[in-house]
């Protein structure tokens, strides 16, 4: 009953083709908006900016970076990990080496250091395909393990290999608190998934699809699978080296190429594929999902135990943790393979009848 | 449908409840966290570490009631030795209890380096006890880390000392070859500048060979060395790398005596799974030796007897239990110094750290303690974090480890050179002022 | 040249404990068409089932080769557990999904599965003696200098392997048992319409997998020590798997041998210039030079695809 499109005339043809054509989405998702710059950093704790919402915010945009690889162009990819530890270590070196830049321009610059790597990896993916290409890219992944820790060059040259990151800080003003934090990475995750949302509409996305979908009945009409391809892995490199810039400058602080390793790519994996291949916002969804359950069930399972009078030593709460997460993420394959987005999809379809049967 | 989405919403809200009850905050209790890793491929090492920690901590309570009359309030956090779970259990727990964290001891090198940028924002002290970043000995830039005991650095140095007296003297090293079998991780990695400079220094060829994290298949690594035939092997591994390396050096024959590790790599749960391969190879000591001494009998009567250890009765005695009952006596001994200075109450972090600055344990005050025996005296100082430089080396014969030396102190003519260069480097990059500390009090 | 030849075959034998792992995924996927993640934590579960009932007979006091058959059994009947529940509870419900979507569902698999066994069965290093010998052998010490070095239980865990393959390929083409498997795999659908029952075979071909996860369990818990790396074999099967072709036995095999020694051979002669610890990156940098010949690995299926 609410959420009706009855009486929204479209008069140009901009109004028809904008990502929320209703109007009540676009309230909600101003809504959000708000709610996200403006309430979050008046009640959010530091606790929470640190532990939570960071994290998810540039998880998230990594998440979009794998989901535009795996959901919208069909190539799977286990090397997301090491793409992010380029985005690192690139924006590490510019500012090492270009310490007059800003680094938040460093951190977006990394990002183009981390396509040109992508395209490079994403040269096997014109002859190989579905899983075999998986392993394939397994091989980006150790490569960078290896490289991040042999190369000297890439981490300065220090003795111990681990690195720091340099003060963030805008025109002078220091933008170390967490609650600055939090909203720049907002703000870049925002305005770099808007333009992949764009992207993704468009001819190129359409590319992207139509290889996912069928990519020889595609060759035939004319997309051509290589530059499709490796657009979509220069477009993934550039939000995940962003990203994995974004995690080390704004999370770590301080890391080592362990940070960015195989544990990295799989979660990545595991919030494109619970959130939904193919959806900007599954993508958002499942980093919520995959960064709020280990800590949720951190802070749960020791109360719940002792609700049952059994003290659970802190090896048994991680085992614990190992077997509801595996054990969730088989249900949700089984509930809905097609993630959290579709479950919002199909909500939204009854929310259009609501509160009438039909 | 409708009653399994009831159940799943009610299990929701129950959880969700008993998350926010939280637990009642008591107001005269010292909050000390411990960063522990029980599961992952180095839980081997990290679990009887664990035990010492926790079984010293709850004896203190229960024996003499706390730390005049302050209750300690524990709290265990599993890392997984990975850095960015344990980052998040820093940040969880930095604030808990009336007066924050006392300090932090991650137990790992990664973890280290991460929360070495935190740690002064939040004014919290890290002990890093014998591992940790090498250059934070100089206290002047690394106000907030403590690697009392021994660093890096100092473990290489010893360890070429004990080769050289093995072969008589050190002008026996030129020529020779010594290889360094490391984890190839910072933590590894950090030896390998001293390592470097002695070799220079001495004349012997230094030879790098890396193993991959966990370090669990070391074929090539051991092949490598049977083709080389270096005169010693340094092995600086952790977790399962260590009982590898024992194995693998008993499958390609290269004499265990010749094979020297750090202080992390010389515990019961390296050289068990290895069998009798195990016989002959020697590592250094965090100075402390397995075994039981006066403090065990306390631990057994208040903890263990009450069934309150998390460790295995085997446990009890070994390596790394004992190095983790000095690293909780170290914490509480800086907390009581600091208590000395401002009041009988919880310390916060600025005031254990100063605690730890002006820690003072004499030969009395550790007989007094219990650990006569297990250390010798511990004096720390604005300019000196490390406190003392001392080592011994221990042999595993098959059954037990034997100590086959006397005390070696680290050569400051080599170290002190290399950790002001590194430091000084840190704090240029930093933009950090290191302190005065002739004025400090 | 002695040298050459010692890191040559430390190189293979270790492949030949690689492909005993491939083994297990290979199985899985040519009868269920499923990727098997979960094969490392099979191999780890097994491990700790067969190490934990081997401690606990022996504490019993039962002669050694009893406690031996004892705990295999115990091993065995955990693996079938498994498979049953598997089959149930995640083969059943996702039949028609996707690859990507069973690939996804047996990480889950796995996670659960580590969490499971360590839990049920401990988290500490178990030593594991099967009564195999573990001494060094050094060959032709006349012909090189030091002999060549052979390790007695890679040699063992050889002829081991070759059994089970020589086992597992009787099992395939003579009985009815590995008939129907051999159909399902060709076509689900057309089995079925045949009579034989999906389901049943499912839970087989995961309990042979499972036995073949037991016995890589058995022999590379005798040479590490029962402990949780062990399920991160999974990862060092995989270029074995890409390189001989996910649907061949032989494949795995062959795939083993030349991911081994290219392996060993690479880190020894080629690492230290490189600095060492390239290994693990070169097997799959191996694997994928083969592919980008031959794309569906050396033994592999092709994939005639049609629009």
């Amino acid at each position: 009953m609410l959420y009706r499109e009855a009486g929204q005339y479209k008069v140009t043809y901009g109004a028809d083709q904008a990502i929320f054509p209703i109007a009540q989405d676009r309230f909600v998702m101003l809504a959000l908006l708000a709610i996200a710059f403006i309430v979050v950093p008046m009640v959010a704790t530091e606790y929470v900016y640190r532990a939570v919402l960071i994290p998810t915010v540039i998880l998230a945009l990594a998440a979009i970076g794998l989901n535009v690889l795996m959901g919208y162009c069909g190539q799977v990819s286990l090397g997301s990990g090491a793409f992010m530890g380029v985005g690192a270590y690139a924006a590490y070196n510019l500012s090492v080496h270009l310490p007059f830049l800003n680094p938040l321009v460093s951190i977006l610059l990394s990002g183009f250091v981390a396509a040109g790597i992508g395209i490079l990896f994403g040269i096997p993916s014109l002859r190989i395909k579905g899983f075999y290409l998986a392993c394939a890219t397994l091989a980006a992944q150790f490569f960078g393990d290896w490289a991040f820790l042999r190369i000297k060059w890439i981490t300065n040259y220090t003795p111990s290999g681990s690195v720091n990151a340099p003060a963030i800080q805008l025109f002078g003003i220091d933008l170390s608190s967490p609650t600055a934090i939090y909203v720049v990475a907002l703000g870049f995750t925002l305005v770099l998934g808007l333009a992949t949302k764009n992207l993704v509409r468009g001819h190129v996305g359409r590319q992207w699809m139509a290889i996912r979908d069928m990519d020889i009945a595609a060759e035939i009409i004319g997309v051509r699978p290589m530059y499709a391809k490796l657009s979509a892995f220069a477009v993934s490199s550039f939000l995940i080296g962003v990203s994995g810039a974004m995690w080390a400058f704004l999370y770590l602080g301080s890391w080592e190429p362990a940070a960015f390793s195989i544990d990295r790519s799989f979660q990545l994996m595991f919030m494109v594929i619970i959130g939904g291949l193919g959806s900007i916002l599954g993508s958002v969804l499942g980093a919520i999902f995959i960064v709020l359950l280990p800590i949720f069930l951190n802070q749960a399972l020791p109360p719940l135990g002792e609700l049952v009078g059994w003290k659970i030593s802190t090896a048994t709460v991680s085992h614990f943790e190992s077997m509801i997460f595996g054990a969730l993420i088989v249900f949700f394959l089984v509930v809905e393979p097609h993630g959290l987005a579709r479950l919002w999809s199909i909500a939204k379809e009854k929310l259009r009848l609501w509160p009438f049967p039909h | 449908m409708t009653l399994r989405k009831a159940a799943l919403l009610a299990a929701a809200i129950v959880s969700a409840s008993l998350i926010a009850a939280g637990a009642a905050q008591a107001q005269n209790e010292q909050f000390i966290p411990g960063l522990v890793y029980r599961t992952g491929a180095y839980a081997p090492n990290g679990v009887p570490f664990a035990d010492g920690v926790a079984d010293y901590i709850n004896m203190i309570n229960a024996r003499d009631g706390g730390i005049n009359g302050v209750k300690i309030l524990f709290e265990e956090c599993e890392t997984g030795y990975a850095t960015d779970r344990g980052v998040e259990c820093y940040e969880r727990l930095k604030g808990k209890g009336p007066t924050g964290a006392a300090y932090f001891s991650p137990l790992s090198t990664g973890i280290t380096f991460a929360l070495t940028e935190k740690a002064p924002g939040d004014k919290i002290p890290l002990l890093t006890m014998g591992y940790g970043r090498a250059d934070s000995r100089d206290g002047a830039v690394f106000t907030w880390n403590f690697p009392l005991m021994g660093t890096y650095w100092t473990a290489a140095n010893v360890a070429i000392q004990h080769i050289a007296k093995e072969w008589g003297g050190f002008d026996k090293l030129k020529g020779k070859k010594i290889a360094l079998l490391y984890h190839d991780s910072p933590y590894g990695k950090e030896p390998i500048a001293a390592l470097e400079i002695m070799s220079k220094k001495y004349g012997f060829e230094f030879l790098q060979i890396p193993v991959p994290a966990p370090g669990s298949e070391q074929k090539s690594q051991w092949l490598q060395i049977r083709q080389a035939r270096p005169d010693y092997v340094l092995l600086w591994g952790w977790g399962v790398m260590n009982s590898a390396a024992v194995s693998e050096a008993g499958n390609v024959n290269y004499p265990r005596d010749k094979m020297l590790g750090v202080w992390w790599s010389g515990a019961e749960p390296d050289v068990l799974p290895a069998g009798d391969k195990a016989k002959g190879y020697k590592a250094l000591m965090l100075q402390h030796p397995a075994g039981k001494f006066a403090v065990h009998k306390d631990i057994e009567k208040y903890v263990v007897s009450q069934g309150k250890s998390l460790a295995k009765p085997e446990e009890v005695g070994q390596v790394l239990y004992n190095r983790g009952l000095i690293n909780s006596m170290v914490g509480i001994e800086a907390i009581r110094t600091a208590q000395a200075k401002f009041g009988n109450k919880p310390m916060t972090g600025e005031q254990v750290r100063w605690g730890f600055e002006h820690l003072d344990l004499t030969a009395d005050r550790i007989k007094q303690l219990g650990f006569e025996g297990m250390m010798g005296p511990l004096k720390p100082s604005c300019a000196d974090h490390e406190g003392t430089r001392l080592s011994r080396v221990h042999q595993w014969d098959g059954k037990e480890w034997k100590v086959i030396s006397d005390y070696y102190t680290g050569d400051d003519s080599i170290l002190l050179p290399l950790v002001e260069q590194v430091a000084g480097k840190y704090a240029a990059e930093k933009k950090i002022t290191p302190r005065d500390c002739s004025k400090e009090s | 040249m002695g040298f050459f030849l010692e890191v040559l075959t430390g190189g293979l034998l270790a492949g030949v404990l690689y492909s005993l792992v491939a083994l297990g995924f290979v199985l899985i996927f040519k009868a269920s068409g499923v990727f098997n993640f979960a094969q490392g934590a099979m191999v780890l579960t097994a491990a700790l089932a067969l190490v934990r009932a081997l401690e606990q007979f022996e504490a019993w006091k039962w002669p050694f080769w009893l406690a031996l058959i004892g705990a295999f059994l115990f091993a065995a009947a955990i693996m079938a557990a498994i498979a049953w529940l598997a089959e149930k509870l995640v083969l059943r419900k996702l039949v028609n999904q996707e690859g990507i979507i069973l690939f996804m569902a047996t990480i889950g698999v796995t996670f659960f599965l580590e969490g499971l066994s360590q839990t049920l069965f401990g988290s500490d290093v178990y030593p594991l003696n099967l009564g195999l010998p573990k001494d060094p052998i050094f060959l032709l010490e006349s012909v090189f200098d030091g002999g060549i070095l052979v390790n007695e239980l890679d040699i063992w865990a050889a002829v081991i392997a070759g059994l089970l393959v020589a086992g597992l390929a009787i099992f395939f083409q003579r009985t009815r048992i590995g008939r129907a498997l051999r159909a399902v795999a060709d076509d689900h659908a057309a089995a079925q319409s045949v009579g034989i029952p999906l389901n049943q075979i499912w839970f087989i071909v995961w309990l042979v997998a499972g036995l073949v996860a037991l016995v890589a369990g058995a022999v590379w818990g005798s040479k590490l020590g029962v402990q949780f790396s062990l399920s991160l074999l999974a990862l060092k099967a995989l270029p074995v798997l890409i390189l001989g072709g996910f649907t061949s036995v032989p494949g795995a095999i062959i795939g083993g041998l030349i991911i081994g020694a290219g392996e060993k051979l690479a880190e020894v002669f080629l690492g230290p210039s490189m600095g060492g610890g390239i290994e693990i990156w070169f097997a799959y940098v191996l694997a994928l030079l083969f592919l980008l010949f031959r794309p569906q690995g050396l033994f592999g299926e092709r994939i005639i695809e049609r629009v």
